[in-house]
């Protein structure tokens, strides 16, 4: 009976996990979402005057220079108290600075546009390492779905065609080699495949239409297609496949082509599969990070291109959370994207795995 | 229902519908083909027994001394490590799964949601959650516990990034043990149980042994998947460059993904060590495409013993 107990008990970790991964990527992030967290450049109304340097305990000077643990480490005496100069000097402009005052991490700078003084109309902008903290997620936001829509638009296409193909048109042999290698698609890793689109596919594409960019929005949101064919394919297969033989049989009976049995009989039976098929690889193309950290030229400025570099919010969170001091406004702001990042997939993984099992009840007649 | 099969459309349609379904197929066939052969013309050249097997004492972005042994090292000690955690929650799971849940009950079908939530979690998120979870918060708790002077536990480590990696390819795991438990024929549980021996007895003696090959599919395939996947170690474990192979639990490790990422955005001279990094991505596809070659193999035959069974 306790081994019985404990196996049910591990069984539980699925959903522990689920839990975890919300409450702890949601707790590094929870300092911004409830407002308790400042990232105004003038903050400390105080500057600590570089004579009292002693008073300090090696920790408290730590954290007043926002330096990490090794960063503090390798700095000599003379370093520190320059860096203590720089804050004193910070502190006298900053006082006449407009933007200074501003806490970036306040929701509506994180959504809406600003107008700060060096720009002559409201924008969006995401610049987290400059003097004054741009947090604007708008521009994050935007670049994740420009290439998630270039992705969609390529592999959903072709991977629904070849789905209908495959389960309803090809003979066995064919399909026993296709399936196999849609398998091997799916085991090629994500930074392989943007390896490959940032050098081969990025040349390749610039000599054939003359881009100004090599990297850009366009070559990502096709390299993150690619990476989506296997998913969106297997669930669209998997649901055509489920829908029972006898409605196939009952058209041609009736006197049916193979195609018309197909395009009329079996694709609307599976259509709630086909898009849950279309939203899973939604979710998918949403998270991917390596291929568009790769391959998307990262430049975080708001634009409706296709053609100009851009930077999606799981490249973001790849390329700078290793630069961040952890607790920092910097770092709490990234776990907030990996939080958002979570809800987001979080809704598409729910309502994709509810179709798809309305859609197999309904198929098998249990509903 | 009253569909009419129109014959004269037929003709035109049909073909313009399968050629259009078929080119997909062709597509997808076409890409994997370029895409392989593309990267094993760029790579082929730089594979040698001294670029597989060397690279301890050289310098990483020298064409002609540079190897991946370091990184091999580091990305087989954390995929061996993750296998200890996965493999035994994983196989418990699918156990509890297919012999003792209630099929249709409302735990059982939570149970299977957060499976299947889990698989589609972004992989960056996984990174922040061994960030925010294994190392801030269990890393954190037991340096202060140990009262250690500077952090041990609470920084990247190789423990950490197996760790999530175990998470990450739970899902993995379950699914394809899952598979081979429904595989092992009713009639084999009715006879032990009918023999006398309990439930437990049972599922140890009889089910688990038969399901042997489809927990090593599953092991197979969550190593597949874990060798190839960088966001979550970039910031949990994978170093840049280490003069030594990890020695312990709470070494950081140089990885073969992650030295990919590497070379392609921060190589010191993209055209000069290009190179080295197609050979390191034709070692990468290598070890993930054997590892996946042997899964399906294996899956194959426990296709072939479901049908059989049912």
């Amino acid at each position: 009976m306790i081994a019985e107990k404990l196996i049910f008990a591990i069984s539980l970790t699925a959903i522990a996990m689920v839990f975890l991964i919300f409450l702890f990527v949601g707790r590094e992030a929870l300092p911004i979402f409830a407002g308790n967290i400042s990232s105004a450049a003038n903050q400390e109304s105080q500057p600590i005057p570089v004579a009292e340097m002693d008073r300090l305990s090696p920790e408290q000077l730590r954290s007043y220079l926002n330096l990490t643990q090794t960063e503090f480490k390798e700095m000599d005496r003379e370093t520190l108290q320059a860096l203590m100069e720089v804050r004193v000097d910070a502190a006298k402009e900053d006082s006449t600075d407009r933007d200074a005052l501003v806490n970036t991490v306040a929701w509506r700078y994180l959504i809406r546009p600003y107008q700060w003084t060096d720009y002559d109309k409201p924008v969006y902008v995401w610049q987290p390492v400059s003097k004054i903290h741009k947090y604007n997620i708008i521009p994050l936001v935007v670049g994740s779905l420009k290439t998630t829509l270039v992705a969609l638009l390529f592999a959903v296409p072709v991977s629904l065609g070849a789905a209908i193909y495959v389960s309803q048109l090809a003979r066995p042999t064919v399909k026993e080699w296709i399936k196999p290698a849609v398998e091997m698609l799916s085991a090629v890793p994500s930074v392989v495949l943007g390896a490959f689109a940032a050098i081969v596919l990025a040349s390749a594409l610039q000599s054939l239409f003359g881009l100004q960019y090599r990297l850009n929005a366009g070559l990502a949101g096709l390299a993150l297609g690619i990476s989506s064919i296997p998913i969106i394919f297997s669930i669209a297969e998997d649901a055509l496949t489920s829908v029972p033989r006898s409605f196939t049989q009952g058209a041609l009976a009736l006197g049916a082509s193979r195609w018309s049995a197909a395009w009329q009989i079996v694709v609307p039976a599976a259509i709630p599969g086909l898009f849950a098929a279309v939203v899973l690889g939604f979710g998918r193309c949403i998270g991917e990070t390596m291929v568009v950290l790769i391959a998307s030229g990262n430049a975080a400025a708001l634009s409706a291109s296709l053609l100009e570099p851009t930077r999606t919010i799981t490249a973001t969170i790849a390329a700078e959370l290793g630069e961040t001091v952890v607790g920092g406004h910097h770092y709490r702001m990234l776990f907030v994207l990996g939080t958002l990042l979570f809800v987001v997939t979080f809704l598409t993984n729910v309502v994709g795995d509810v179709v798809m099992h309305r859609l197999k009840n309904r198929l098998e007649g249990r509903s | 229902m009253t569909r009419r099969f129109a014959k004269t459309r037929t003709d035109v349609a049909a073909l313009f519908f399968t050629g259009l379904t078929g080119f997909s197929t062709l597509l997808i066939l076409a890409l994997l083909a370029v895409i392989l052969t593309y990267l094993a013309w760029l790579g082929g050249g730089q594979i040698s027994w001294r670029f597989i097997f060397g690279g301890t004492d050289a310098d990483m972005f020298d064409t002609e001394k540079a190897g991946v042994f370091p990184m091999l090292i580091g990305t087989a000690a954390r995929v061996f490590l993750m296998t200890l955690f996965v493999i035994p929650v994983g196989v418990i799971t699918a156990l509890y799964l297919t012999e003792y849940a209630n099929p249709t009950s409302l735990l059982t079908r939570v149970i299977r949601s957060a499976v299947n939530n889990l698989a589609g979690v972004p992989s960056i998120v996984f990174g922040l959650f061994g960030v925010g979870f294994f190392i801030s918060f269990i890393g954190g708790s037991l340096d202060s516990l140990t009262a250690s002077p500077e952090p041990r536990w609470g920084k990247p480590a190789l423990l950490w990034a197996s760790l999530t990696l175990a998470v990450m390819t739970l899902p993995v795991v379950i699914v394809a043990t899952e598979e081979a438990l429904k595989s092992i024929a009713p009639g084999l549980r009715e006879a032990s149980l009918a023999l006398g021996a309990t439930r437990l007895e049972t599922v140890l003696r009889i089910v688990l042994p038969n399901a042997l090959p489809g927990i090593l599919t599953g092991g197979i395939l969550a190593v597949s998947r874990a060798a190839g996947e960088v966001a979550p170690i970039l910031f949990t474990g994978a170093a840049y460059y280490l003069k030594d192979t990890p020695h312990s639990l709470t070494d950081q490790f140089m990885d073969l993904a992650y030295h990919v990422y590497v070379l392609s955005t921060q190589s010191p001279n993209v055209e000069q060590t290009r190179p080295i990094l197609f050979g390191t991505v034709v070692v990468l596809l290598c070890l993930t495409f054997l590892l996946n070659l042997v899964a399906v193999l294996i899956r194959a035959r426990i296709r072939r013993r479901l049908r059989s069974a049912h």
